[in-house]
């Protein structure tokens, strides 16, 4: 067994006790709360009174098991899995688990946001420890209340037994003697071998209220007494507002108020990122009047910036690769003497434009600010983030601000940046009650932190038995720029030079799903299959070959990958497509890539329909070490498939005077069903490693392994995003 | 103002408001039923789709004038106890990730099976392409769109 010291995680382990109003909390949760898709009668009864075991668990005294999931659920399944965890630990049975969404409390729990595909891997200890500390003060409990040793009995599924006897107790009846019991000092957590729960495809705690239509996100938070708002921020980055209708609007039916709010606040972070911190504010009964108010507005916008333009964009980047200012580099080698000596070189310049992150749920939020209280709830990656901003905006301190979590419409990283709470912060305090705020889809187009726009060229020289003798990378980005040095193929070639460039921008940008990397893997691994193809090597064997280098005899000091698990992936995909084999009429590309400490690999088959290219199947391998809940897992990885092969396919935001050209799906186009890949399948390899994240890894393979499929379909080769597009912005 | 009877999910509802406010606002801020979902408000996305006599509608820019004298379906009412074969499948293929799209995509995928109730791939792209799922669980629609038909 693994024992585990508890101190680190001390804070989430209160001394059991009787739950305040529990009975009152489960009432509720009964309706409305999240079951692990069993119907009511196959659970143990409702429950009179609940115990506090920890911060992560409730129990019952009928045995029904609350757990907590910390994190916020923007799409990722994580308050399926996160509570999963606990149970295994926990050794209850997951039908008689519900699943409530846990508050925003630093003190109980860790690492309450929902980015970088870390909720999993950062939480694995302290959600396995949290199920194991519970288990361990309900066997001291029967064990002080049968006179044995805790060494004498065993649990398994939320009863407990006499190793020796006859006597048996649930979890539900002991729960209550555990109150007084000391919080063990270290707990054992069970070997992987004897995982139960974890490794089996469990369904969505929250799948019937999702096919009912309960109002779970953001948008459907609703308090009485409640009134609506919308914003409109200024056309162009580069505006401000100066002044508008005011008397005019609010004459209009149904409007309230109609105010401007400031949300500037002191020393801003990097979730604070927000082009427009003055806005139009409009506060009303219904939404429709609202949005009937903001056609009528009549704004004096005030030009304070340059007003930038996709031309002006594609020129900085190309600049930027001349000249730039270089954030970041590697050496290794003598690149120059390399491709001096090399018998064959190549290069090829890359480019994706501007986008949208463009969550089906626009931005939201409901705040009620009082003189000495704010409260908020809705949908944000950040809680954390955003109740430190609001205590800045409205000068309060920090325990005075509560920001509950509901379900998201999707994140993909724009709800990291938490400006539409401070928004709705700022109207509540004017109007001086509850309001939430709505976004229309144009107001969320329009405002965005926008996935950058990128421009990289690679090189590579082969020698006279090509072999890849050199490499090189420098990657430009509005505003930073496209390229992870230490990353494949770093370490792998021995004369190899990566330069990041950053360039400036006005246009607010950020994170958006796999950040960097959704742009460099497709760049970097459609190079790699042309280079494969100069050197007259199968693209396969041509990668694993420099992963044996990189395995072997490294080059340069560090690299941030396991090789062997990098090669790992390709040669699962390799088998499971049964590559090399040869199918009439059916082209395929691959592509592999490593970001947030997973590894995943994809094979595309595309077939031409009617002269068009349509991808038939998607093969994919993915190392994210133990996997939690299997199909899930695969849901991950399909959708960021979707994601990748549909963003590089269709998508694009240009801009013109400041303003973007796209406001709503009419003009910018997503992947829709007729365009997805006819199938997907996913595999994962087997292994014992702390699990990583799935949100985002996915996604960056899907562009290369795109482009590579495309070019053995239509014998062209695309380097530019979109590449359904004729002329792209950045050639 | 004006005043409008209207039937949904068979119980009748009385509300007085604009005759050009779309039957989603309606729905959402009158009638406190928020199952359906505003995505796009110029019917681009579908996640606002709902039945007016079986025929699936972009609520959002379906003004309420329009469907008084009709019967209108959301997901809701799609069935008493969510076990519409559409809810059904869409459970068994643990489709969702967000969710968010979901009743907007059962809602078409219901007015499809009513009337094709073997559809093809093609019948399927057909009748869904009006709804967009940003988190990309296309192939599970599908699949579940055709686990639905035989239920």
């Amino acid at each position: 067994m693994t024992q585990i010291k508890t101190q680190f995680n001390r804070r989430s382990f209160l001394k059991v006790s009787a739950a305040a109003g529990g009975g009152m909390l489960i009432g509720f949760s009964w309706l409305a709360g999240c079951t692990p898709g069993k119907k009511p009668e196959e659970m143990v009864a409702v429950p009179n009174e609940w115990f506090d075991i920890n911060g992560y668990i409730k129990i019952g005294d009928t045995g029904l098991v609350t757990i907590y999931s910390p994190n916020p659920e923007i799409g990722q399944n994580i308050k399926t899995s996160m509570p999963m965890i606990v149970a295994e630990e926990l050794d209850v049975d997951w039908k008689n688990v519900v699943v409530e969404q846990a508050p925003l409390n630093t003190g109980l729990y860790q690492n309450q946001f929902a980015g970088g595909s870390l909720s999993i891997r950062l939480s694995w200890n302290a959600l396995r420890m949290a199920g194991a500390t519970g288990k361990r003060m309900l066997l001291e409990a029967a064990a002080k209340e049968w006179n044995l040793k805790v060494s004498d009995l065993v649990a398994s599924k939320g009863i407990i037994k006499e190793k020796n006897g006859e006597r048996t107790v649930g979890y539900g009846e002991i729960a209550g003697k555990a109150v007084g019991i000391e919080v063990p000092e270290e707990v054992d957590l069970k070997e992987l071998k004897d995982f139960e729960l974890i490794g089996t495809s469990v369904k969505n705690v929250e799948g019937k209220n999702i096919v009912t239509g309960k109002p779970l996100f953001g948008i459907d938070y609703q308090r009485e007494g409640m009134q609506l708002a919308m914003i409109q921020h200024p056309p162009s980055f580069g505006m401000k507002v100066k002044s508008f209708n005011e008397e005019e609007i609010k004459s209009m039916a149904g409007v309230k108020d109609a105010f401007i709010i400031d949300t500037t606040i002191k020393e801003p972070t990097w979730s604070d990122v927000n082009a427009f911190p003055q806005l139009i504010a409009i506060v009303g009964d219904t939404t429709w009047q609202l949005m009937q108010a903001k056609k009528a507005l009549k704004a004096d916008w005030e030009v304070v910036g340059e007003l930038e333009n996709s031309d002006m964009h594609a020129k900085r980047l190309e600049q930027a690769l001349v000249n730039g200012e270089v954030e970041e580099a590697r050496n290794d080698g003598n690149v120059a003497a390399a491709f001096k000596k090399a018998a064959k070189v190549i290069e090829r310049t890359y480019s994706s434009p501007f986008m949208a992150h463009n969550t089906m749920e626009p931005m939201n939020f409901f705040a009620n600010v009082t003189a000495d209280a704010a409260v908020l709830v809705g949908p944000t990656q950040t809680p954390e983030a955003l109740e430190g901003s609001v205590a800045k905006l409205l000068g309060m301190p920090l325990e005075k601000v509560t920001v509950n979590m509901t379900r998201m419409g999707g994140g993909f990283g724009r709800r990291l940046y938490v400006h539409f709470g401070l928004e709705a912060a700022a109207i509540s305090k004017k109007i001086g009650g509850p309001v939430k705020l709505l976004y229309t889809r144009e107001d969320d187009m329009s405002q965005g932190t926008y996935r950058p726009i990128y421009k990289s060229t690679y090189k590579a020289g082969l020698d006279e038995n090509n072999d890849l003798i050199a490499f090189s990378v420098k990657g430009a980005g509005l505003p930073g720029g496209p390229v992870f040095p230490n990353r494949f193929p770093a370490g792998a070639v021995e004369n190899y030079k990566a330069e990041k460039i950053k360039a400036n921008t006005n246009i607010s940008t950020g994170a958006w799903r796999a950040p960097r990397s959704h742009f460099t893997a497709g760049a970097e691994q459609a190079f790699l299959d042309e280079v494969a193809e100069l050197a007259g090597k199968d693209p396969i064997d041509f990668r694993l070959e420099l992963f044996d280098r990189a395995l072997k005899d490294p080059v340069g000091e560090k690299y941030e990958y396991e090789a062997e698990r990098y090669a790992g992936v390709l040669k699962l995909v390799k088998e499971k497509s049964n590559w090399g084999e040869k199918k009439p009429g059916v082209f395929r590309g691959v592509a592999a890539y490593f970001c947030h400490f997973s590894y995943v690999a994809e094979v595309i088959d595309m077939v031409m329909e009617n002269g068009k290219p349509v991808v038939q199947k998607v093969w994919c391998a993915a190392d994210c070490g133990i996997v939690v809940n299997p199909d899930a897992a695969k849901n991950m990885i399909q959708g960021g498939v979707v994601d990748g092969i549909g963003h590089a396919m269709y998508s694009q935001l240009t801009f013109e005077n400041g303003a973007p050209n796209q406001l709503n799906f009419d003009q910018y186009q997503l992947m829709r069903h007729s365009q997805a890949p006819k199938d997907i399948e996913v595999f994962f390899v087997e292994n014992e490693i702390a699990p990583t994240g799935l949100g985002e890894p996915g996604l960056p393979p899907a562009s290369g392994a795109l482009a590579n499929a495309l070019y053995k379909a239509t014998g062209k080769r695309h380097y530019h995003q979109p590449f359904s597009s004729n002329e792209p912005i950045v050639g | 103002m004006a005043t409008f009877n209207l039937k949904i999910n068979g119980e009748k509802h009385q509300v007085d408001v604009d005759p050009s406010t779309p039957t989603l606002w309606v729905l959402r801020d009158h009638l406190n039923l928020l199952g359906t979902k505003f995505g796009c408000g110029i019917a681009q996305c579908g996640a606002c789709t709902i039945h007016l006599d079986g025929v699936a509608i972009r609520s959002c820019m379906t003004p309420i004038s329009v469907v008084e004298n009709g019967a209108i379906t959301t997901i809701e009412g799609l069935s008493k106890e969510g076990d519409h074969p559409v809810q059904k499948a869409w459970l068994e293929h643990d489709v969702p990730q967000c969710g968010y799209c979901q009743a907007g995509q059962m809602m078409s995928a219901a007015a499809l099976l009513k009337n094709t109730p073997n559809p093809t791939d093609s019948d399927i792209d057909d009748a869904m392409s009006g709804n967009i799922c940003r988190c990309g669980t296309y192939v599970r629609i599908k699949q579940a769109i055709k686990t639905a038909s035989k239920l």
